[in-house]
């Protein structure tokens, strides 16, 4: 019973971990924090759901929403460099304004796939003819569990397209042009001085931020069957759990660990929330105030950890002085 | 290499506020001139810095560099040719980031920056080499990051960072202002040696006269906007701190005298 669950969450996990990417782009390597995240999600979701049915190759109706969240991440950019609006409000108002745009990209409030191909159904048509299902499903069976997935096919394709694209990420802010927008997140003064247009890499850094999140909004649309208007509420929420507790549990030495910090975080987030509402009293209405919770912990537990560690260390110093030794190298 | 022609500036034009940062400056920089800027707080040094950068524009006047016009040149685009250093250690790296990235953004100053990897193992050899002209030892330390460095190393680092591509002009801004005194020193002797080096033309603000008699070979006094004293050559190298306070006296007095005969 537990493993199919876990395996759901696992499966879901590992495609809000895009948007957690977009997420960790735009407000630890920007220091921007952009709410266009709750409609940019919704945007990739409408974009490539109205582009299946009208009978788009799924996986072209999925590059068209990562252009639409790129455009959409872009316009919060102006508005913040060009016009001078402050971040967070640049975010609400695309925010707001994406919510009156995804409605006339769909025609209505949402859309459904169950009948249309979508990206997941064509790689479980070719995945069956390989079975790589039953050698795994028994694998498992072997190890226990009585409750079977379906299918296999979209925990691998999904494991793959997460971490190239997480390697592409690398990548990217490793470049002369990455390090350029890495530095206008942490010193933009000096960045400027070094004759990097600061405003160009926001525009460019938000837009590839929000392309992630409408690529994970069109894969989790293609993944559920559907995309709804309201599909979006607290997305930046959840992205910034899955930073925080990803941070938190895998830590950020280095900038390839953190990016692989953050997917473990979406992926450690959902499965934390399906063991939560499995607790009798909790509902699935409750998912917003298990997710504040779980932020909560995620945010306080290090720091109390970090002093636990200290107070101890202070205390085991001043035995050691207590019994006269290691004055040295006190 | 820089010149600077009737500069003048106003901020907060018409209201009680206003202040007349520059009244009609004029500078003209040679190539490998050194020169050092002193002058009260509020004489109009740092706006004369920030008009050179970019970061403000002036209000009448124009400033061109190696005879090209760059008056209406964004910042950015104006410090290919210019390197800084500010008073501020935190101002001049990026703390989140190692040394080697530091290094590899400012090594794209004046070029096209690319999708190539910013710190290649050729120019990580590169910047070994040039840390090592530090003698600080951070060039066993290319992958810390830089918010783990001291002020003075940050200064240092920050001073490499703004040079070693040779910039047309070079803009020191009191960078050795917020430093105790033998950092302070470690950094005015490394800025003399830096300067040496790569014969750069460099403009030096500071509050400290001894360091604007030892630096440079041209030394100017600002107050209220406007340029009031000119040294150079060997005048300036017999100039002692007390010539240079009875020529500001004098200078001050007179103002104050003609203040009072049209006041009178």
């Amino acid at each position: 019973m537990w493993f199919i669950s876990v395996f759901g969450a696992f499966e879901a996990g590992i495609i809000y971990a895009l948007m957690a990417l977009g997420v960790y782009l735009s407000f630890r390597i920007l220091d921007f924090p952009d709410l266009t995240v709750d409609g940019s999600f919704v945007t990739g979701g409408a974009v490539a759901a109205i582009s299946i049915v009208n009978g788009v190759p799924p996986v072209l109706a999925t590059f068209y929403a990562f252009v639409a969240g790129f455009i959409a991440g872009s316009i919060t950019g102006i508005l913040n460099t060009k016009g001078k609006i402050n971040p967070l409000l640049s975010g609400i108002l695309m925010m707001i304004a994406l919510y009156s745009i995804n409605i006339r990209i769909m025609g209505k409030s949402n859309v459904a796939l169950l009948n249309e191909p979508t990206i997941f159904k064509q790689i479980e048509g070719f995945w069956g003819s390989l079975g790589i299902d039953t050698v795994l499903n028994n694998m498992v069976s072997a190890l226990g569990a009585d409750n079977l997935p379906g299918t296999w096919s979209v925990v691998i394709i999904m494991i793959i397209i997460t971490l190239v694209i997480k390697f592409l990420t690398d990548y990217f802010l490793k470049t002369e042009v990455g390090l350029a927008l890495r530095a206008t997140g942490d010193n933009e003064k000096m960045i400027r001085s070094f004759s990097a247009n600061t405003d160009i890499l926001t525009i460019i850094g938000l837009g590839i931020s929000n392309a992630l999140v409408a690529l994970s909004g069109a894969l989790i649309a293609q993944y559920g069957g559907f995309t709804d208007i309201g599909m979006g509420i607290g997305m930046i929420v959840i992205g910034l759990a899955s930073v925080i507790i990803g941070e938190a549990l895998f830590g950020t030495k280095t900038i390839a660990r953190t990016t692989l910090a953050v997917i473990g975080g979406a992926i450690v987030y959902r499965i934390v929330l399906v063991l939560a509402l499995k607790v009798d009293f909790l509902e699935s209405s409750d998912t917003k105030l298990i997710t504040a919770v779980i932020v909560i912990a995620a945010l306080i537990t290090p720091k109390i950890i970090t002093a636990r560690k200290e107070s101890v260390r202070k205390k085991k110093k001043r035995a050691m002085l207590a019994r006269g030794e290691g004055a040295n190298n006190a | 290499m820089l010149n600077m022609k009737d500069i003048s500036v106003t901020f907060n034009e018409g209201t009680l506020d206003e202040k007349k940062a520059l009244q009609n400056v004029n500078l003209h920089l040679e190539k490998g001139d050194f020169v050092t800027v002193i002058g009260s707080n509020g004489a109009g040094k740092s706006t004369l810095m920030n008009m050179i950068s970019g970061s403000l524009k002036p209000d009448i006047g124009s400033v061109s560099i190696n005879n090209k016009d760059v008056t209406i040149l964004p910042e950015y685009k104006r410090s290919r040719y210019i390197g800084r250093v500010f008073q501020d250690p935190m101002a001049g790296t990026a703390p989140t980031m190692t040394i080697e990235e530091n290094l590899a953004m400012a090594y794209a100053r004046n070029k096209k920056r690319t999708l190539k990897i910013g710190v290649s193992k050729k120019r990580k050899a590169t910047f070994k080499n040039h840390l090592e002209t530090l003698h600080l030892g951070l060039e066993n330390r290319l992958n810390a990051k830089v918010g783990l460095l001291s002020g003075g190393e940050r200064q240092a680092l920050s001073l490499l960072m703004a040079t070693f591509t040779e910039p047309n002009i070079l803009l020191l801004d009191e960078h050795t202002a917020a430093l105790d005194p033998s950092r302070a020193e470690l950094i005015t002797n490394l800025t003399g040696e830096v300067v040496n080096q790569f014969g750069l033309t460099t403009l030096m603000v500071t509050h400290n006269m001894q360091q604007a008699l030892d630096l440079g070979n041209r030394l100017i006094m600002m107050d209220k906007g406007q340029i009031i004293l000119e040294v150079s050559g060997e005048e300036k190298k017999s100039l002692t701190i007390e010539k240079l306070l009875q020529e500001f006296q004098r200078i001050r007095g007179q103002q104050m005298d003609s203040d009072r005969a049209v006041l009178g």
